[in-house]
């Protein structure tokens, strides 16, 4: 009666039900374990428990197994396919799964960055008076947002006009065209001081902070902007041959521009020195009140020094392209908006190269 | 005898008459080669100051909230400049040139130096 095969047979059947019946498990819970679906081992131990099924089976199903030989095959074949099934099922619930899952990642980069951004954006955080800001979420500083979205306009524009120059450049075109080109470079930059000018009304450290360039730009970063002596440094190389005259006007722009920078920057030295004065008064007493007001009004005097550097900018331009001609100002504006343009690529290098894994 | 004006105001002052305060201004502003008008705690002063010194020339400073009439003076310049901001301003050679804006803008286009020499204040 129990010849080997049909012993085998009757082994593997219930060895195809154990598994059935644990993927039937899976199914009921929603268990959606990673592990399940592939290839499963069953542990040793389950042996036994076989033999114990396999000892009962046998007392029920002696009679059907011995009717027709076809039957157990056709069962065979049925729990087969049925556990071809379930493994399918449970690989399709591991891929969702395992997609499901890097979209979240995703999203949660995505998620820390904007907080990050809103957070030096000055998001205010309204909470109880005396704990502290932790709180509920106020106002988004709507005057940022807006200058961020221009200023994303900005660039591009700035990007557009670059190659505009180039090209024009290249082709060797009228003066008369040329100096059209170099009016809107010098207008462009005057629209990013207005731009500025009203961003620092809505909070003068988002400019100062730099955030709103890119990394590399920002290691440049001088009250609120790029340093007018350093875009002299980068443009009066590509501009050569100029005569003696225009030598020495060029000589003395980077001389007065670098001083009028030093002033700035002794100014703001000030400043901070006095801030950290006022603000560190009383430390012991715990009692601030007097300090915040006081260092709000230093505070103010920041936008004033930002205003500054951004005419000292302005008037470094204008004073440029009154000293070159008018195919050296347009070789000066395309120098000085590539050298920029390669910054802000350095930094979308930078940001995306190879790292190990820590 | 000396009396005080704003008590009996028939008496004459001893002193120079300068209550006006712009003319206090201009007459200071007169006595140096270059004069700046300033407040001790404003740091934009700070800025301008050191751009002069700076550039080698050793400007006449008036702090204003060190002068018992500074506050009229402030005034007074705040009307003249049509600026919330009284201070810094620079006066050369007793011309009026401006406030901060004014005086980096001269220097960036080549004026201010030849001022400055105009006036006595730089020689070189």
């Amino acid at each position: 009666m129990n010849s080997p095969s049909t012993e085998l047979t009757r082994r593997m059947a219930i060895y195809e039900q154990f598994h059935h019946i644990s993927r039937w498990g899976d199914a009921f819970n929603g268990d959606t374990s990673p592990n399940t679906g592939t290839s499963t081992i069953v542990p040793a131990d389950v042996s036994l428990k076989n033999k114990a099924e396999y000892i009962s089976c046998e007392q029920v199903e002696p009679s059907i197994s011995d009717q027709e030989t076809n039957k157990p095959n056709d069962k065979i074949q049925r729990r087969l396919a049925q556990n071809r099934e379930a493994a399918r099922k449970s690989r399709l619930r591991k891929k969702a799964y395992v997609q499901q899952l890097e979209s979240s990642r995703l999203k949660l980069a995505q998620l820390e960055q904007e907080l990050e951004r809103a957070r030096q954006q000055g998001i205010y955080i309204i909470g109880a008076s005396d704990t502290g800001c932790f709180g509920l979420p106020g106002t988004v500083n709507s005057g940022i947002t807006a200058f961020e979205m221009e200023y994303t306009h900005w660039v591009e524009e700035q990007n557009r006009q670059i190659c505009e120059l180039r090209t024009a450049l290249q082709a060797h075109v009228t003066d008369i065209e040329l100096r059209i080109l170099v009016e809107s470079g010098l207008n462009h930059y005057c629209n990013l001081f207005r731009m500025k000018a009203d961003a620092a009304k809505a909070d003068v450290f988002y400019l100062i902070s730099g955030i709103w360039r890119t990394s590399a730009e920002r290691f440049f970063h001088w009250i609120g902007g790029f340093r007018p002596s350093e875009v002299l440094n980068v443009v009066v190389p590509q501009i050569e041959p100029l005569t003696d005259q225009q030598h020495l006007e060029v000589c003395n722009l980077r001389q007065s521009s670098q001083q009028a920078e030093d002033a700035l920057s002794q100014g703001v030295d000030k400043l901070q020195q006095s801030l950290a004065e006022g603000v560190a008064t009383d430390l012991c007493s715990g009692n601030y009140r007097a300090q915040m007001v006081d260092a709000i009004d230093k505070l103010e005097a920041l936008e004033n020094f930002v205003s500054q550097a951004d005419h000292l900018r302005q008037q470094t331009l204008q004073q440029m392209v009154r000293i070159l001609t008018t195919r050296q100002a347009a070789r000066g504006f395309l120098a000085m908006g590539e050298y920029f343009h390669r910054l802000r690529a350095l930094s979308s290098l930078w940001a995306a190269r190879p790292r190990e894994s820590a | 005898m000396h009396y005080q004006v704003d008590s009996w105001g028939y008496y004459m002052p001893a002193r120079s008459m300068g209550s006006d305060p712009m003319e206090r201004v201009a007459k200071l502003a007169s006595e140096s080669a270059v004069v700046i008008f300033s407040l001790s705690s404003c740091c934009m002063c700070h800025a301008v100051k050191r751009l002069f010194c700076g550039l080698g020339v050793n400007p006449t400073v008036y702090e204003l909230d060190q002068d018992p009439r500074g506050k009229d003076m402030e005034t007074a310049l705040m009307r003249l400049l049509g600026n919330s901001q009284a201070v810094p301003v620079v006066f050369i050679g007793g011309k009026l040139i401006g406030a901060m804006d004014r005086v980096m803008a001269s220097h960036i286009n080549g004026t201010l130096v030849p001022l400055l020499k105009e006036a006595g204040a730089l020689w070189l």
